[in-house]
């Protein structure tokens, strides 16, 4: 175990190497441009993530996940462009305005706005994600396999159908105009604030902002499941929900940690994102997204963190930047077909069945 | 240590245990025989709370453990094996029977993302447990294999691992001897009594007579859910009642 340890190390070192690097190659050749949907992808990587978590691991399939991330996105959206001025004289608003939950910032038109802070918004978004969670997962986590898989499903439906349905959230158009997550207030260390946005001087340090919370969920997520007595009793339930139980493994409390775990990945995803995008639409809370990201976690292979966090956000950077045109959810589709016939295992595992010995022979000579 | 008082069980009409009574001595091996369909698993889910009783009491160390789940039991030191066997497929032996070992921790989910000096320690102390139990099973090679790579024998020795690493008080083993072969059963034997010498109360169901009658202090056989007869192994092999039951009604002794 300490070499495995050690692997996931030295793994850990290559990937922060691949994303330095990365960054200084688009700076060097002026295709800086790369790094806004290389962001974008890590959010939507860390979706894919704990999502992988409680499918690969823990066995419990979750085709709803676009749901918490609309979630987050949405309440963060909502809770940061809602004008408060008229109620400012209020007592309640005086008051969380005195506990430094508000904020006051100008929009595109030059109105000034009092709004809930993003820190705030974005806490009170992932919350009640989590909270959705809990009260979701209680009765749905007692069902199994397909049965779980279309409940899910139906809790998509339903944040999908919502967020096109209330005026609050926008409907078809969604909530544009989301200001910055401000990390650092102006003045601080530099003249503007240093926050998450889209706006293109900010681009280099959003993209490492990104990743380092992607970096860190993974490693969370690595402790968890490799290195402790919880994520061993999740990948237990997963081969035997009675053999864990007779392990005294309390399995739908362990079931229900890890789908409130992953239901506030998403929902983070969805808040940063949202903050990142200066907007949040319904397409994000599609079905359609919550099988992509289903198929993100099969192609890297279900019980492989870093497989779902490469193939996630690979293929996450690969539709943003519109290789696949207008079959993008065809080609998910695709995927995740293929990879159920062909490589079960995940696309990383493909490469163990390649006879590198026989493609190249020197390295027979060092193994004998 | 272990009392049952007239428990019942019935499925819609089916009664599958039926008013059955025993207790099981501390330190001792207990055998439950019986016919296919006697009710021996079904006794044996009760016990470890798979499914809950329709009347009578269970009682472990003068505690009453009906009502409880599977995994409460765990925490009061039940354990048990499968009878087709039950092994965490995806994980590594060493893992498996540290899931067994899933008692003797506290870290819970949050600390587990958080490697603290604390829950290290105490996954030290899961793992050094662990391989004790595999040490003790002579499977210690097999630590690091994956549970799906593994022989019949082999898997029952994981299992019965697993069941030791959580250091329990009394082990239930559900046909232990089931698909071993007559040295491996042999072996089994030797190995369930230098399990009881470390004070830990064993009962167990079971097909293989040999086994039975070989390491049991005594023995309850059951017969279309009811007790038909509790005693020392010796005196079991004559009662004609048993002997009934095993052979049918019709059998009449040899003259």
């Amino acid at each position: 175990m300490v070499g495995q340890m050690r692997t996931s190390q030295a793994k850990l070192g290559l990937l922060v190497a691949a994303v330095v690097l990365v960054q200084f190659f688009t700076s060097i050749t002026g295709t800086e441009y790369y790094l806004t949907q290389l962001t974008m992808a890590a959010y939507y990587g860390l979706v894919v993530i704990g999502l992988c978590a409680l499918m690969g691991y823990a066995g419990q399939i979750s085709i709803g996940h676009a749901g918490f991330f609309a979630i987050g996105g949405y309440i963060s959206a909502l809770l940061t462009t809602y004008d408060l001025t008229p109620f400012a004289a209020s007592p309640v608003v005086g008051l969380l305005k005195q506990a430094g939950l508000l904020f006051t910032w100008e929009n595109l038109y030059g109105e000034s706005l009092l709004t809930c802070a993003p820190w705030t918004a974005g806490l009170a978004a992932i919350t009640v994600a989590a909270l959705v969670a809990l009260v979701l997962g209680v009765p749905v986590l007692k069902l199994r396999g397909h049965y779980l898989a279309m409940a899910t499903l139906g809790f998509g439906t339903i944040i999908y159908r919502m967020v096109l349905a209330l005026p609050a959230f926008g409907e078809a158009d969604g909530i544009s105009q989301v200001p910055g997550f401000v990390l650092l207030p102006a003045g601080l260390l530099s003249p503007g604030a240093i926050m998450i946005t889209g706006e293109s001087n900010l681009r280099i340090f959003n993209y490492y902002v990104a990743w380092t919370v992607l970096l860190l969920g993974l490693l969370l997520l690595l402790n968890l499941m490799t290195r402790s007595r919880s994520g061993r009793a999740l990948r237990a339930l997963h081969g035997s929900e009675e053999a864990a139980e007779a392990c005294g493994v309390d399995t739908s409390r362990a079931k229900l940690q890890v789908f409130v775990l992953s239901a506030v990945y998403a929902a983070l995803a969805g808040v940063l994102l949202t903050h990142f995008n200066e907007g949040i639409g319904p397409e994000e809370a599609t079905v359609m997204k919550s099988v992509r990201y289903v198929a993100l976690v099969a192609v890297g292979g279900m019980t492989s963190l870093w497989g779902a966090l490469i193939m996630g956000v690979g293929l996450s950077f690969l539709s943003l930047r519109g290789v696949f045109g207008s079959y993008d959810d065809a080609v998910f589709g695709l995927i995740l077909l293929a990879v159920m016939l062909f490589a079960p295992g995940g696309l990383l595992q493909l490469s163990n069945r390649i006879p590198w010995r026989r493609l190249w022979p020197a390295t027979r000579h060092r193994q004998s | 240590m272990l009392e049952l008082h007239k428990v019942h069980k019935h499925f819609g009409g089916l009664q599958a245990v039926d008013n059955v009574s025993f207790t099981v001595a501390t330190g001792c091996i207990k055998g439950v025989i019986g016919p296919n369909g006697a009710g021996k698993s079904t006794l044996f889910n009760l016990i470890a709370c798979n499914t809950p009783l329709s009347s009578g009491s269970i009682r472990l160390n003068g505690r009453e453990i009906q009502g409880l789940k599977a995994y409460q039991t765990a925490a009061l030191g039940i354990a048990r094996t499968f009878q087709n066997i039950k092994l965490f497929s995806g994980m590594k032996v060493l893992e498996c029977v540290m899931v067994g070992a899933h008692t003797r921790g506290r870290a819970g989910f949050l600390a587990g993302m958080l490697p603290l000096p604390k829950h290290r320690r105490e996954e030290a102390a899961i793992r050094d447990k662990s391989m004790a139990c595999l040490e003790f099973l002579n499977i210690a090679d097999l630590a690091h294999s994956p549970t799906d790579a593994l022989a019949f024998g082999q898997q029952r020795a994981v299992e019965l691992a697993r069941a030791l690493a959580a250091d329990p008080q009394l082990l239930l083993l559900d046909e232990p001897a089931a698909g071993l072969n007559i040295y491996e059963t042999a072996e089994l034997g030797r190995l369930i009594t230098t399990i009881r010498e470390q004070n830990i109360t064993v009962l167990l169901v079971e097909h293989d007579m040999s086994l039975v009658m070989d390491i049991c202090d005594e023995i309850v056989v059951l017969s279309s859910g009811r007790k038909l007869a509790e005693d020392s192994p010796t005196n079991i092999q004559r009662n004609p009642e048993v002997i009934a039951a095993y052979l049918g009604e019709d059998h009449e002794p040899a003259r």
